[in-house]
């Protein structure tokens, strides 16, 4: 690997700030008495594409904390996700990290 | 009940109604359908019919409707500004969407052998569905369940209430049906997966 002439890199962020400027923004999943443990699990896992184990401890905290964050990507990115959770009838919002 | 499995030999989803549940699902996804087109999405208050044909702009303010409310959130809580913008662009297709996904549940109970009417005679209706339908119908019993949920106000943890009122409410009737397409709903996971 070459080490001359580096291309412009911030020098002062730590590697969590380059992802979360990468990835700033969140979807977020709440919970609601309506939706099946088993509906939700089917969800993540399908449209995300997490395995089961992924897929299931996600719902479970929707379920145990209220709410869970499914994704990270740009703005754009989890505008996409929101309005997928909407068509599937999940209670998504989307926020800055 | 037994609800919906997946046939060993044609791998198809299917499932048994009775002409009474057949008939109570046409009427609940035929309910939507029209809540969904009811409160229209996007305002016709144009003077210029011109103008009101040339629009393609979705609302920006939250549905009055609680239930509507419930199935379109807002997806920016804390920016007002953005889920507006969100809302012109997502909700009309949302909308649509869902109105297709009810409709396919009235069609295929139709198509199963559903009469428009459904008269004394004792009726089985055997549905069959391709994955693409199954989905259609799970997201739909979401809907449906999200919609009765929502005017009935189901709590977290509330079994102890309804299980306390008696037979003949129509809250409690409401509230059995309710959890009856829950359990279709379960079954209809179970099969897919």
């Amino acid at each position: 690997m070459a080490t001359t002439s580096p291309v412009e890199v911030e020098p002062d962020l730590t590697p969590d700030e380059v992802t979360l400027t990468a990835k700033p923004w969140v979807t977020i999943v709440w919970n609601d008495p309506v939706n099946l443990m088993s509906y939700v699990t089917y969800v993540f896992r399908t449209y995300f594409g997490y395995d089961e184990k992924k897929a299931e401890k996600l719902m479970l905290e929707v379920h145990h904390d209220g709410k869970s964050v499914v994704s990270n990507g740009s703005r754009e990115e989890m505008e996409r996700d929101v309005q997928a959770m909407h068509e599937y009838g999940l209670w998504a919002t989307m926020e800055k990290q | 009940m037994s609800g919906f499995t997946r046939h060993r030999r044609s791998g198809r989803i299917i499932a048994t109604f009775s002409g009474f549940e057949a008939d109570l699902l046409r009427s609940l996804a035929s309910q939507l359908v029209e809540l969904l087109r009811n409160e229209a999405a996007v305002p016709h208050d144009h003077a210029d019919p011109l103008e009101a044909m040339l629009r393609f702009d979705g609302p920006t303010t939250a549905p009055d409707d609680p239930v509507l409310a419930r199935l379109f959130p807002t997806a920016y809580p804390q920016d007002d500004e953005a889920a507006a913008e969100f809302r012109r662009f997502t909700e009309g297709s949302l909308r649509d969407g869902k109105a297709v996904g009810a409709a396919s549940i009235i069609d295929t109970l139709e198509e199963a052998g559903l009469p428009p009417h459904l008269g004394e005679q004792r009726l089985v209706i055997d549905v069959e569905l391709d994955e693409e339908t199954a989905l259609a119908w799970m997201k739909s019993f979401t809907d449906l369940r999200l919609a009765l949920a929502t005017r009935l106000e189901v709590e977290q943890d509330d079994d102890a209430y309804w299980a306390s009122l008696p037979d003949d409410d129509p809250r409690a009737q409401a509230h059995d049906i309710y959890e009856w397409i829950g359990a279709l709903q379960e079954t209809l996971v179970d099969a897919v997966r």
